[in-house]
């Protein structure tokens, strides 16, 4: 089934001459135009509509292009943008705290660890500001104050307010502004979109991506595409870890399907997990559910130092709020007193897990870390009878004061914890565990947002380009916006330039047709496998081997087995996996075994990668690669590189390119939060 | 926990659907009903049997995806929960739970529990937006002020998942929920302005050409939106929808 790829390319980022805060501008400048009646005769494909799909597709359409967007849910709507919390950062600097382009490139530096690429970062630095003018004239109805302007408030790593929001909704409301704009191209007739369809592979033609195949989930039909190009903004492959806080059906299929036609993987191990999600309950669980960062600014972390008090938690004789203050490890304080419990997500999810492997993990599994609000509740509680002259107040009192205010700053996150676990966070501590979150990693793409498939671009999560090796919080937003909006409609005109007299791309051709049966006949071997194991079974087994030994924390040994393991999970599936139902009816089972078919390959692929990075950096941590402290070390001398990996046909033995990463206004530094 | 399920079977939109019945047990209080549903269909594939559509993604209350109609009640007895969010520690043990589809002819079944809210989207389509390019130079966004309490209203109503739940507790399968929340949305900024009267003339055309009733002001909806969009926004549509057609604009 596997192919090899069709040519190869050598990486070149194409990143523009001149000084950092000209590069885009410059480039902008110089980039070739296509004129209005030209655009007319030429297609693009879009396949996702999350935040960089849907503002991409408007955007080009609003420019001129035929646009056909494809996604796999049942509106455009549903796209997985839509469930992220917290807000979208922005160098507006209009709280006047010292904000600027600078400042904000240099914080995503820095918080990615030196590992991502100072041409991309500056320009999604730059773009930042003009994505909230953008989404404010659209109607997105950011938070406000009372004089009427926009607020903004602050997130970890950063020394500045520059995170617009709308409460614990920003993702939701930017989708539905970019959707709304993809709606009015699709009445114009500019876009044709294309609900409930998947891609199923990219389709190329004299080297150059001229299409793809998808599958109308609906009807089964198997149907071709022709455009002049194709931009997956297909988003991130957290579920590779079967467990993860991305939606059901969040898939790497786009991408893997672009990387067996040629387009090289970048930092696949790359993995953002998130320190306080929900904790497992049990083997049925599907997914986890995200307690926003904001919340360790008032939550203190803590597990019991006693291992008999963890006996006692376990088996429910005793219950959190018995266990006094001296038999508490408050082990993010401990460890790093200068930012306790708000160190940056990769440090805060580490040390849980640390002290779980220790055996103090308070949940029936042993993974599972207390978020606590007692002393956050007793200090505003305090706080409030100063200001209401309470002279004297109940602890009682305290209490019922200081719940107010935690209810006022929290309360939609305490309802959502109460909902999932039925345990009252403003009387007993909350259970927290990391969890996968985001992918850094992704599809290679040079500063022209184009994969080593000419023709082929990758916007949003789906690319690997501004965040290095560790995603600030709300970044995501602003770089599948800036990608969208402002910077694919301008880059993919440099090569659309050459396509205005191509005319329409035949899909009757032999690629499509190989392409096509090639589609149908995987299609059919899944249906008529006759195995007796279902999908999830599969899927379930994958992210077991991938937290344990390509998650948190990762070392030499353990990557290995996780390729053979993955290996010999890949073959029991095509012998034993069972799919049933037909080709020609709505059939998410058939969607699912494709799904993670390509899951399971990817993951061989992050083990391989996390095998080749021998440092430790941002959310990649080598046990062999840390200071006596047990802090990350990394390796500027040997690894200040993106490692980019093309296809072979086995994932463990894809060819290892590099992409060398120069800093030329930046000093590398060692982060510390002690 | 052990269940007797009465799920709502149809193979597409063309032929003729039934109640069957399924028992799952060895159900936990901490599943959520979609994973209880999971548990179900592991066990349908694993004998054989074809295993229960229904649409779900984020499953945590926000893309908007899921539906059935459980217990006679859109998302099930919860109020301001998607089904998603539901979690069986709701139910009794041994109860009997039957399930549905939202029910509508605007929203034919694909299959079993799974429906097509594509009128939704077409809504949307000609008028949910302000007509403002993306690649321009949009105005600096502060030197649009907006009031915080319109701000805030007009948030209140963007909050709709468009999960259609209104309109499958609606004894008319009215939309009337759903579409003034976007109408409200727009009507509150002043960036809706110059299309507010235009856009919903075109908004409640559109939905009355996809086939949903009329509201008749039970209230239903309200109750049932797992997001609590609330009536006011019926009233505000239906007052901007008249002046549409009084002035003419």
């Amino acid at each position: 089934m596997t192919e090899m790829p069709k040519h190869s390319v050598a990486l070149d980022a194409k990143i523009p001459e001149g000084p950092l805060a000209d590069k885009w501008k410059n480039h902008k400048n110089s980039i070739r135009l296509v004129n209005p009646a030209n655009k007319r005769l030429i297609d693009v494909i879009v396949v996702g509509t999350g935040l960089a799909g849907s503002s991409a597709a408007a955007s080009l359409a609003e420019m001129g292009y035929n646009v056909k967007a494809f996604c796999f849910q049942d509106s455009p709507r549903r796209a997985h943008s839509i469930a992220a919390q917290g807000g979208i950062n922005a160098a507006k600097n209009y709280q006047n705290d010292g904000d600027s382009v600078y400042r904000l490139f240099y914080d995503t530096i820095k918080g990615g660890d030196y590992r991502s690429r100072e041409a991309n970062v500056y320009r999604l630095a730059e773009v930042s500001a003009n994505i909230i003018d953008q989404c404010v004239s659209q109607g997105v109805p950011f938070a406000r104050d009372y004089g009427g302007l926009l607020d903004n408030r602050s997130f970890g790593g950063v020394q500045v307010s520059r995170t617009f929001y709308a409460k614990g909704q920003t993702g939701q409301q930017l989708l539905l502004g970019a959707y709304s704009a993809l709606s009015r191209q699709i009445s114009k007739g500019k876009v044709t979109m294309y609900n409930r369809h998947e891609l199923m592979d990219v389709v190329v033609v004299d080297g150059k991506a001229r299409g793809i195949i998808a599958r109308n989930l609906v009807t089964g039909e198997v149907e071709r595409h022709g455009a002049h190009a194709v931009v997956l903004c297909s988003g991130g492959y957290g579920n590779v870890f079967y467990l993860s806080t991305n939606a059901m059906g969040s898939n790497v299929s786009a991408a893997w399907k672009a990387h067996k036609k040629g387009a090289y993987m970048a930092n696949p191990s790359y993995t953002q997990i998130h320190p306080t999600c929900i904790p497992v309950s049990g083997h049925y669980q599907s997914k986890l559910t995200l307690m926003s960062e904001s919340l360790r600014n008032d939550g203190r972390i803590w597990v019991p130092n006693d291992q008999s008090d963890v006996e006692a938690l376990r088996n429910g004789s005793m219950r959190p709020t018995d266990i006094p203050e001296e038999r508490r490890d408050y082990y993010l304080e401990r460890r790093y007193p200068a930012f306790g419990n708000l160190v940056p997500r990769d440090v805060a999810s580490r040390a849980a897990k640390e002290r779980c492997d220790a055996g103090f993990g308070v949940n029936e599994a042993g993974e599972a870390v207390f978020l606590d609000y007692a002393s956050a509740i007793e200090r505003y509680g305090r706080t409030e009878a100063n200001v209401k002259g309470i002279e004297a107040p109940s602890a009682e009192k305290i209490r019922e004061l200081g719940e107010a205010v935690v209810r006022a700053k929290y309360g939609n996150l305490f309802q959502m914890y109460e909902q999932i676990t039925a345990d009252n966070p403003y009387k007993t501590p909350m259970r927290i565990y990391p969890a996968v979150h985001y992918t850094m990693g992704g599809l290679w793409v040079d500063y022209n947002l184009q994969t080593t498939v000419p023709g082929l671009y990758a916007c949003g999560e789906a690319n690997f380009s501004d965040h290095g090796a560790n995603r600030l919080g709300a970044s995501a937003l602003m770089q599948g916006l800036a990608d969208g909006y402002f910077v694919l409609p301008y880059t993919i005109g440099e090569y659309l330039a050459d396509d205005i007299r191509t005319g329409a791309i035949p899909t009757d051709t032999p690629e499509f047709e190989a392409a096509e049966q090639g589609v149908k006949d995987r299609i059919g071997f899944l249906l008529g496998n006759g195995g007796k194991t279902p999908v999830d079974d599969f899927h379930r087994r994958l992210g077991r081997i991938m937290w344990n030994e390509c998650g948190m924390s990762r070392n030499e040994k353990g990557l290995n087995q996780a390729i053979a393991d993955i290996q010999s999970l890949r073959e029991e599936f095509e012998q034993d996996v069972r799919v049933p139902g037909r080709p020609d009816r709505f059939n998410p089972e058939l969607d699912k075994a494709g799904r993670v078919s390509d899951l399971m390959e990817l993951g061989e692929l992050m083990c391989k990668d996390a095998l080749e990075r021998q440092e430790s950096c941002g959310g990649h941590f080598r046990e062999e690669y840390q200071t006596p402290e047990g802090e990350a070390l990394r390796d500027d001398v040997g690894h200040a590189h993106v490692s980019a990996w093309a296809h072979t046909g086995v994932p463990a033995e894809a060819t290892h390119h590099k992409e060398a990463l120069a800093f030329e206004n930046v000093e590398l530094k060692t982060r510390s939060y002690k | 926990m052990d269940f007797t399920l009465k799920i709502w079977r149809q193979e597409g939109p063309q032929e003729e659907g039934r109640m069957e019945t399924y028992p799952v047990t060895g159900i936990t209080g901490d599943m959520s009903f979609l994973e209880m549903m999971d548990v179900l269909n592991d066990q349908l594939i694993r004998d054989g049997q074809d295993p229960v559509a229904f649409d779900h993604d984020c499953r945590e209350g926000i893309c908007g995806m899921c539906s059935m109609f459980i217990n006679g009640e859109a998302h099930g007895p919860n109020r301001k929960t998607t089904t998603c969010q539901l979690h069986m520690r709701s139910f009794k043990d041994g109860e009997t739970i039957y399930i549905e589809p939202w029910r509508a002819s605007a929203f034919p079944v694909v299959k079993d529990l799974a429906v097509d809210r594509s009128a939704f989207d077409r809504i949307i389509q000609v008028g949910g937006y302000v007509s403002v390019n993306s690649s321009g130079n949009p105005i600096d966004a502060n030197a649009i002020p907006v009031p915080k309490e319109d701000a805030d209203a007009a948030f209140n109503a963007a909050t709709c998942i468009g999960c259609g739940a209104c309109v499958a507790t609606c004894k008319n399968a009215s939309a009337m929920l759903f579409v003034s929340a976007k109408v409200s949305q727009l009507a509150l900024l002043p960036q809706g302005q110059p299309e507010r009267m235009s856009r919903v003339q075109r908004m409640v055309d559109q939905m009355d050409k996809e086939g949903f009733g009329n509201c008749t002001n039970t209230g239903a909806c309200e109750v049932e939106c797992p997001k609590g969009i609330s009536l006011d926004n019926i009233a505000r549509m239906n007052r901007d929808y008249l002046k549409s057609q009084v002035t003419g604009e």
